[in-house]
């Protein structure tokens, strides 16, 4: 009984379900292949760092794709913002806690300006955003001129991309060497995410909706829980969560809430299903086409802050082929390129998975060439596998 | 005329929670014309999909017997290699190509994968004049009425040497002349050897054409009909396919209910396609009372669709001039938004092209076009989204496993009614339908107009375009005929008759 019903849920749920166990198949190997360096809490949180700056544009990413678009500039984009970030903290001497609204600001006009021929004018996204894509790569070389690195020297800024969220009782809890604040947020999240999926399932029972049967829906509360420790566990093992986590994770969930919860998300995601049905139901489709670009401009500024944050300072190849790798990562999380279709929570994972393979095959000393193949194989088995699973729901 | 070209035996398919097609036999005798008719959602078009291999062989059960022989559909050129092809009501030509390019689509005439353009010109030309349809093989199709798309449609199935040919509601987006074309066509390709296969709602078309009518209900075989012995009458065919007898097609309204009162008035309105580079209305008056249904006649073509869309914020901007007044205020809309805010609704023609998100839900298909009134600072509340859906679902009876449903999963005619859902819950003062009842059953037909009833003795004020006259006729309480972009001529519904309103219509 109990191992037909796994059957059955695995089955029905294989394509969101997927991504995790190809996930943890990736990790398992690395793990194996590094002999356990793979998974030591140390890299495991430099890895969660290293997303970060992918795991913002690919949550953009993930919205302009919805809407049948593409946004070739935000790499740059995002290299361009950093090294203004560091000229206005290094050069004009500017309060960190101006800087970073100045800059999300800065980005939402950028985004604002490459939707402008593609609302008003009907211009490809393609098209519109490589012209961005130069001209950022034209302002960075510019603004980089000079020196080629511009150092950033102001400890709460570099603290966003290498430091972590302070301890309660450093060094004294009951367990030595742990950071307790972090286990404690892990206990609540368990505690949280427990708690409503039993709200929400009680909620579809009551309007008799299908729901997972008993021992499922037990199995899958115990699988979460146990992840979720696991990973607190491990980043409480090295100096606990760090910023550039809980940024990704606030981005993540407020556009999680957006996208399933809101009337713009709806509003977004019809756009994309079907846009003339959308325009002819009262939806401005012009106006979407700027929400979402203008979000996904300040997202490459979030993400420009996140990197230029990490390595201390602002160069002349920063952001280079991040817009690739957002593209990809929402791809590999399930977004469809024929629009209306994919979640932000996907692509969270699909960047992990990506960025899993970077680090792996680092630490196991791969050849740069091999990883591009590599990487490029991935990609290729998860849109098939998307691509596959879907057909077969119908 | 009695061996059987096709048997279909026993066949079951089920998707999940509904099971669509229930041990169903179907029989079709060589070179007849076969009408298959049903509800909507009866299984007509799942049966069609199995035959044709698009649900390919393995995901149904049952037997497909072709000339004695039983088939294994793995795909659907295996289906059209064994001589059989199917027309969706949808029609599946490509805009930008010239005829010959889309009669030829994928069966390209060519030396060494080189096309042959004037073979294929020469032959596309001979095919045309087999289907009696005049026009230029060079032309873009994008550039023919629906109609001679229509006809074209055909044509590309004949080429092919079909030996079995099956049109899923040919007729729904046909007017009369050009459904009376087609079905000439249809007799004549019979005659030639032709065995056809005919899905239509329009019951009087099945009885005129067809020699045989299998009747569907609930996923069952309900009785076959040979009209040689013994005629077939529309009502016989309804009470089979709805298990009950409908007396009255039109439900008759209880009580006058228009007011004096003018909602919504349209003066000098004149709209100019800039892509055609040509006016597409031109000086156009009229106006709606409150509780009034006025029916908006006309020839496929003749502009009304233009008409609506150009009033309902006129979303393919027309440029648009003259005056347009709701109770008596002016107003300009600069978008469907503003429409819908100011109380104005429009049922598009096109459900699938510009009425449903198909890849979204039926909840959140009705729900879309008035997210405002089941959300708070605008996040929704899920559980209200849930009440209003369910509450559509049972008052407009859309067949469904469930609300959460994929509209794309729904057969046409309920498909319509989420559409229809979506507009009511908006609870416009003004309802534009545009074809409501295309591709209906006849027993959602009265459901639907029953509601139209309910709600103008609710104060709601309806225009509905339609082609069909009888709808027209049945249902107005006053008529507009348009014709080339200009109304030309208002009927009361006492003096209006389908002969006067046919000459209006033709008014060049
Ligand atoms: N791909 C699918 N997935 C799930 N359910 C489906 C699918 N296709 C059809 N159905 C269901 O099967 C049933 C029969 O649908 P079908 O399209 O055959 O009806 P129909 O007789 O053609 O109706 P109509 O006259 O409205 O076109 C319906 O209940 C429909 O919801
Ligand atoms: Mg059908």
């Amino acid at each position: 009984m109990f191992f037909k019903n796994l059957q059955t849920m695995l089955k029905d749920n294989i394509r969101e379900y997927g991504m995790f166990i190809a996930l943890f198949i990736i990790m398992g190997i690395f793990t194996i292949t590094t002999n356990g360096l793979f998974i030591s809490p140390r890299n495991i949180s430099n890895l969660i760092n290293q997303t970060g700056y992918i795991a913002v544009l690919a949550v953009g990413m993930t919205l302009i794709i919805v809407i049948r678009h593409i946004d070739l500039s935000v790499g740059f984009l995002a290299g361009f913002l950093g090294a203004v970030v560091a000229i206005a903290l290094s050069s004009w001497g500017w309060s960190v806690y101006i800087v970073i609204p100045f800059v999300l600001v800065l980005g939402a006009l950028a985004g604002l300006l490459t939707a402008y021929p593609v609302a008003q004018l009907g211009i490809p996204s393609f098209v519109a955003s490589l012209a961005g894509w130069l001209i950022y790569r034209g302002l960075l070389l510019l603004a980089t001129a000079g020196t080629g690195t511009i150092i950033i020297s102001d400890p709460v800024f570099n603290a966003i991309g290498n430091g972590f969220i302070p301890d309660i009782f450093p060094n004294r809890g009951f367990v030595p060497d742990v950071h307790i604040v972090t286990l404690l947020l892990g206990v609540i999240a368990i505690i949280f995410f427990v708690f409503s999926a039993i709200s929400s399932r009680k909620k579809e029972q009551a309007y008799d909706f299908e729901v997972l049967p008993p021992d499922m829906f037990i199995l899958q509360l115990v699988f979460v829980a146990i992840l979720i420790s696991a990973i607190t566990w491990t980043l409480a093992g090295h100096n606990g969560l760090s910023w550039t986590t809980v940024v990704v994770l606030l981005v993540v969930g407020i556009y999680h809430f957006i996208t399933t919860q809101t009337v713009l998300g709806r509003h977004i995601y019809a756009v994309g299903g079907n846009p003339e049905a959308a325009e002819l139901s009262g939806i401005n489709v012009k106006q979407m086409t700027y929400v979402v670009f203008s979000s996904m401009g300040m997202l490459s500024a979030l993400s420009g802050i996140l990197f230029a944050s990490r390595l201390r300072s602002a160069t002349t190849t920063a952001g280079t082929l991040f817009e690739l790798d957002a593209i990809a990562a929402a791809f590999i999380g399930g977004v469809s390129a024929a629009g209306g279709v994919g979640k932000v929570t996907g692509s969270l994972i699909g960047a992990l998975v990506y960025m899993s393979l970077t680090s792996g095959m680092n630490l196991m000393n791969v050849d740069i060439a091999y990883q591009y193949v590599v990487r490029g194989l991935v990609l290729v088995a998860a849109v098939v596998f998307d691509v596959a699973t879907r057909s077969r729901g119908k | 005329m009695s061996t059987p070209i096709l048997e279909m035996r026993n066949i079951t398919k089920e998707f999940p929670g509904v099971k669509a097609l229930d041990e169903v036999s179907f029989s079709v005798a060589t070179g007849e014309i076969h009408g298959l008719v049903g509800e909507n959602g009866a299984g007509k078009s799942t049966l069609m999909k199995v035959l044709s291999g698009v649900h390919t062989y393995g995901t149904y059960t049952g037997d497909i017997v072709l000339n004695g022989e039983v088939m294994h559909f793995n795909n659907i050129s295996e289906a059209e290699e064994a001589g059989i092809a199917i027309i969706y009501q949808e029609l599946a030509l490509i805009p930008e190509m010239t005829v010959y390019e889309n009669i030829f689509l994928g069966h390209e005439i060519h030396n060494n994968m080189v096309i042959d353009w004037n073979e294929t010109i020469k032959r596309t030309a001979e095919i045309l004049k087999r289907v009696k349809l005049d026009v230029n093989p060079a032309t873009k199709v994008r550039d023919l009425g629906v109609g001679k798309q229509q006809l074209i449609e055909i044509a590309k199935a004949l080429h092919r040497d079909v030996k079995l040919l099956i049109l899923d509601e040919p007729t729904a987006a046909l007017n009369e002349d050009d459904s009376e074309n087609l079905l000439r066509l249809l007799r004549e390709q019979r005659d030639q050897g032709v065995t056809c296969i005919l899905i239509s709602h329009k019951l009087k078309e099945v009885i005129n054409v067809a020699d045989t009518v299998t009747v569907l209900r609930d996923g069952q075989t309900i009785c076959s009909l040979d009209a040689e012995q013994g005629e077939v009458t529309e009502p016989m065919l309804i009470r089979q396919m709805v298990g009950r007898a409908i007396k009255n097609i039109y439900p008759p309204r209880e009580s006058q209910s228009a007011s004096d009162e003018v909602v919504l008035e349209v003066k000098n309105w004149h709209a100019y396609h800039p892509k055609l580079g040509r006016d597409i209305l031109e000086d156009v008056n009229f106006s709606i009372r409150r509780g009034e249904i006025v029916g908006f006649a006309g020839l496929m073509g003749s502009g009304r669709t233009e008409l609506a869309l150009s009033l309902f914020g006129n979303p393919y901007g027309y440029l648009v001039s003259g005056e347009m007044q709701i109770k008596g205020q002016p107003v300009k809309f600069t978008h469907p938004q503003d429409a819908i805010r100011a109380g104005v609704a429009y049922l598009t023609e096109d459900r699938k092209g510009a009425g449903l998100i198909l890849i979204q839900d039926v909840k959140e298909n009705i729900t879309l076009a008035n997210l405002q009134e089941i959300a708070k600072r605008g996040v929704i509340d899920n559980n209200a989204e849930i009440k209003v859906a369910t509450e559509y679902r049972r008052s407009l009876n859309i067949k469904t496993p469930s609300i959460e449903q994929a509209v794309v999963n729904l057969s046409g005619g309920n498909q319509q009614k989420v559409c229809l859902g979506k507009w009511l819950f908006v609870k416009p003062d003004v309802l534009i339908l545009d074809e409501p009842t295309r591709g209906i059953d006849v027993g959602a037909k009265f459901e639907i107009y029953t509601i139209m009833n309910d709600l103008v003795k609710q104060g709601m004020s309806i225009i509905m375009i339609s082609s069909e006259l009888p709808e027209v006729l049945g249902m107005s309480d006053r008529v507009y005929v348009v014709a080339s972009g200009k109304i030309t001529g208002e009927l009361p519904i006492a003096e209006a008759t389908q002969e006067n309103i046919m000459q209006l219509a033709t008014i060049e």
